[in-house]
């Protein structure tokens, strides 16, 4: 080829125009089409605002639901989806830390970590309302423990436990070897390494995970309507502080809830209009917390790779 | 300093020492409750597996799987039931086909366009963008298809019903997008720097390169992404629950509406099932279905997507 | 068997010969803080170290050289273990600590204890991300010294050891990620003299340093081995000359020659080492 154009020095530059004619095409789709996905983001956000922001009212985050669509609020659905997450949170994260650890510095490279391993990748492929399922046979039925926000919480942990899993292990490979070796230097044990050391290293990747996992729970809602978590709640559950000793109590642990999602999807469902904007104003509220979620998860990913990079 | 003295006593005191003996101990613990944690995984997969089993006994005893893999008509609930899955799974395919529609071509100008010619600084500002849309719950996705996209796509295609197939899986077909787009994008980027300079040296466009060289070269991780993206779309659930409709209908048209497996168990999950009852065991066959087929295209995107990363 | 037995190398009834091969003619063992004996370490199928015997003056520097890959940095490891954290690793042979044979390398020997034991200072200065003092501190925590003023008091002594005292005084609460890279392996240092160690261990410890901080260490090395015994890998010959008692030199895992200073940089024995201190290769 370099012969003929040195040959023929137009004939190149057609060649290399046409080249580069064919790369400015194809950026050009890719940029087309990066704006197409923006636009639906930004259509599908939009379309909920116009339609929902209206009815965010105190009211409406101090209401309950109700058979009147411009009296229902989202009362019990926020503060379930409160309690919720502090279940799933309070779960998932030590499981998940735990699991995260001993794959990444503990497990010898055998069949069982293999295993190990295969499952996790497989977990977080499991459908969520299958989840949804294993509740309902195992926690609400097996054990008896009824639609509660512990079985919530605890589906919802489940769920997450490999974004966790998987978060811990990222964050643990970016912690550099010299740390390990000079913690193990000082002559600490394998947990003082990973306690005192290690673990405070990867923490800010580790939480950014946690992050992205809680937010992904925040919307799940297949898996609490599997077990047969009621859509219409209008009390709250007990309170988890008290004015008297003990101080904290742990009976809305055992509370029937509904949370964010549930309560959207009921007021989907319903054909009047008027509900529909509810669902709107719900989805906003959802929305809005899990994007914040989001966009705190990638601002602290966004800080630790400049921290690691100086 | 203690230079001088017996290394051996020094040894056998730090040994014998409560403080450390404790170390010992909790690190040694540790180890099992860490690994503990690890296993539960385990625990968990053989948990689903065996929920989805036991409870769907009941259901496989009374109805044979003949008549459950072959029957066209799903309806339960009606005084003459029928148990044919085919409707249910013919939805699931139809939505989750659809949303490969859209989400293949999507997916692969996406991923080219972020691994071989986005700047670094335009693709560390466009990454976030595709895990916000990762981050919208798909319960606002639901809402978007059958109040927003329906309505509008009705004025356009006739015959589409305010339930259907089409614009749900095209919304889900946009949901699992970001997910496609990062493993094949990781995919791209493992291909060696060389396998590049080496289709530059001979005169190759971007474009040429991108399909002749890399897309090849990082075919088996592609092909991964696409696989986990179809098993995502198949276990997807509130979009196809809200947009969809839930009237089971082997249909071959997916302008109509018809329940796909997960909307099915939503559907069920809403009235009231009384435990043991055939229809609660209606809902655990159709999930052990559901699972059967994830778990399949799970495992078959995970051991390609490991083959990949040992290649390079 | 008892215990005490188990820790130290099978022929403990034999007295430790007093011509070594490689030592010096006249040394006796209250000299002599450590010795390496017939040692051979593998990575996985990889043989390493191949039958080195040498021993560790007490409170001299003892330098290790030779060409990188050579395995100076494998032995040195050795001393405290520390390739025990990456699997399939074996040793064979002996590095006793005097007068009593404790083999650091043996199978009954825990290698956390030996770690106690003996401080290690790396390549590249790797403090904790934590303050400074607490990274002297963390030596002492490890084995469970906790008393405030005893803690406060060993702090003070290892960073006036290690010659950075007077830097840091006033605001030893600050990060160590604050300081100079110089300083930074200073702090490194006084965290292994805290624990008061058998023996200190420099992994090419300047390498990562400009030439008035290498300076400043070298000179902290020169104080220091009054008062520890120091064995340091390096790579920079002059360094070896400058500050090292004894020297040993290392080629494709073997030990070539071993001597004091002064006659291996004078000299040296054998062909490898002449050439390699006079720069004809490495």
């Amino acid at each position: 080829m370099s012969v003929t154009a040195l040959g023929a020095p137009a004939e190149t530059q057609r060649l290399v125009l046409q080249k580069k004619a064919q790369d400015l095409i194809f950026g050009t789709i890719g940029v087309l089409v990066l704006f197409v996905v923006m636009g639906l983001l930004l259509t599908l956000v939009s379309d909920l605002v116009v339609d929902g922001a209206g009815r965010i009212t105190p009211e409406f985050l101090t209401s309950f639901p109700s058979r009147r669509a411009a009296q229902a609020g989202v009362l019990s659905a926020w503060i379930g989806t409160s309690l919720v997450m502090i279940v799933t949170a309070v779960v998932a994260v030590p499981l998940g830390v735990g699991a995260g650890l001993y794959l990444e510095e503990y497990a010898p490279k055998n069949i069982l970590t293999d295993a190990i391993e295969i499952n996790v990748s497989n977990l977080a492929g499991v459908p969520s309302i299958i989840y949804g399922l294993l509740a309902l046979g195992f926690f609400v039925y097996a054990l008896g423990m009824g639609q509660t926000i512990l079985v919530g919480g605890l589906v919802l942990a489940l769920l997450i436990l490999p974004i966790v899993i998987v978060a811990t292990r990222e964050a643990l490979r970016a912690v550099p070897a010299g740390l390990r070796e000079s913690a193990y230097g000082i002559g600490a044990n394998q947990w003082q390494v990973m306690w005192n050391y290690i673990l405070p290293s990867a923490r800010p990747g580790i939480l950014t995970g946690a992050i992205v996992g809680l937010s992904r729970a925040i919307g799940e809602t297949a898996p609490i309507i599997t077990i047969g978590a009621l859509t219409y709640i209008a009390f709250l559950p007990p309170s988890p502080v008290s004015a008297s000793p003990p101080f904290v109590n742990f009976d809305w642990l055992n509370s029937p809830f509904t949370v964010m999602p549930i309560q959207m999807f009921n007021w989907v469902s319903r054909p009047q209009a008027a509900f529909h904007e509810n669902a709107a104003a719900t989805g906003v509220l959802l929305l809005g917390m899990t994007l914040l979620m989001n966009g705190f998860a990638i601002y602290l990913r966004y800080r630790l790779r400049r921290t690691v990079r100086t | 300093m203690t230079t001088t003295g017996s290394p051996l006593s020094e040894y056998e005191a730090l040994r014998a020492s409560p403080f450390l003996r404790r170390g010992r101990v909790l690190a040694a613990v540790m180890k099992v409750v860490l690994f503990a944690c690890a296993a539960l995984s385990v625990v968990i997969t053989a948990a689903i597996v065996w929920v989805l089993v036991s409870e769907s006994l009941p259901f496989f005893r009374e109805i044979p799987l003949t008549t459950f893999l072959t029957d066209t008509e799903w309806t339960p609930v009606f005084t003459n039931a029928r148990y044919g899955i085919l409707p249910l799974l013919s939805a699931t395919f139809w939505a989750a086909g659809i949303a490969m529609a859209v989400a293949t071509p999507l997916g692969l100008v996406l991923a080219v366009y972020l691994s071989e010619f986005a700047r670094p600084g335009v693709r560390e500002a466009l990454k976030p963008i595709l895990e916000m849309l990762a981050a919208v719950p798909t319960v606002v996705f639901g809402y978007f298809a059958l109040l927003f996209l329906t309505p509008l796509a009705r004025q356009f295609i006739p015959g589409l019903s305010g339930f259907n197939l089409l614009i749900p899986g095209i919304v889900m077909g946009v949901m699992i997008l970001p997910y496609v787009v990062s493993i094949s994008e990781d995919a791209m980027r493992a291909v060696p720097m060389s396998l590049r300079e080496g289709a530059f040296a001979v005169g190759m466009s971007r474009v040429q390169m991108a399909f002749s060289v890399i897309i090849p070269g990082a075919f088996s991780g592609v092909t991964a992404a696409y696989l986990l993206g179809f098993s995502r779309a198949v276990g997807e659930t509130m979009v196809v629950a809200i947009a969809a409709g839930q009237n089971p209908n082997l249909t071959g048209d997916p302008r109509e509406g018809a329940a796909t497996i997960t909307a099915y168990i939503v559907q069920m999950s809403l009235g009231d099932l009384p435990h043991g009852s055939l229809a609660y065991s209606t809902i655990f066959a159709a999930g052990l279905t559901l699972f059967v087929i994830t778990l399949v295209f799970n495992l078959l995107g995970f051991f390609l997507r490991r083959k990949f990363r040992e290649a390079y | 068997m008892n215990a005490a037995t188990q820790l130290r190398s099978p022929a403990v009834s034999t007295p430790l010969p007093l011509a070594i091969p490689g030592a010096i003619p006249g040394t006796t063992d209250a000299q002599i803080r450590a010795q390496v004996s017939d040692l051979n370490f593998w990575y996985g199928k990889f043989q390493a170290l191949h039958g080195v015997s040498m021993p560790i003056h007490d409170r001299q520097v003892t330098a290790i050289i030779g060409p990188s890959g050579c395995g100076k940095s494998t032995l040195l490891r050795c001393f405290n273990r520390i390739h025990d954290l990456y699997l399939g690793v074996r040793y064979e042979g002996a590095i006793e600590l005097m007068p009593d044979r404790l083999n650091l390398v043996g199978k009954a020997v825990d290698p956390i204890l030996v770690r106690l034991m003996v401080g290690m200072v790396f390549q590249k200065p790797n403090p904790f991300p934590k303050s400074i003092f607490e990274n002297v501190a963390s030596g002492l925590y490890v084995r469970g010294i906790r008393n405030k003023g005893e803690v406060e008091g060993r702090v003070e002594h290892a960073l006036k050891q290690a010659a950075i005292w007077d830097e840091v005084s006033d605001r030893l609460k600050k990060p160590a990620y604050e300081l100079s890279g110089g300083q930074q392996q200073r702090l490194c240092i006084a965290r292994a003299l805290a624990p008061e160690p058998k023996l200190l261990l420099l992994d090419e410890p300047t390498s990562a340093l400009d030439p008035i901080a290498t300076a400043k260490i070298e000179s902290l090395i020169d104080d220091l081995a009054e008062q520890v015994t120091i064995v340091i890998v390096t790579h920079n010959m002059g360094q070896a000359a400058r500050i090292s008692d004894h020297t040993a030199f290392m080629h494709l895992g073997k030990l070539v020659e071993f001597g004091e200073t002064e006659q291996i940089f004078t000299s040296p024995q054998a062909e490898q080492t002449r050439d390699y201190v006079t720069g004809r290769y490495g």
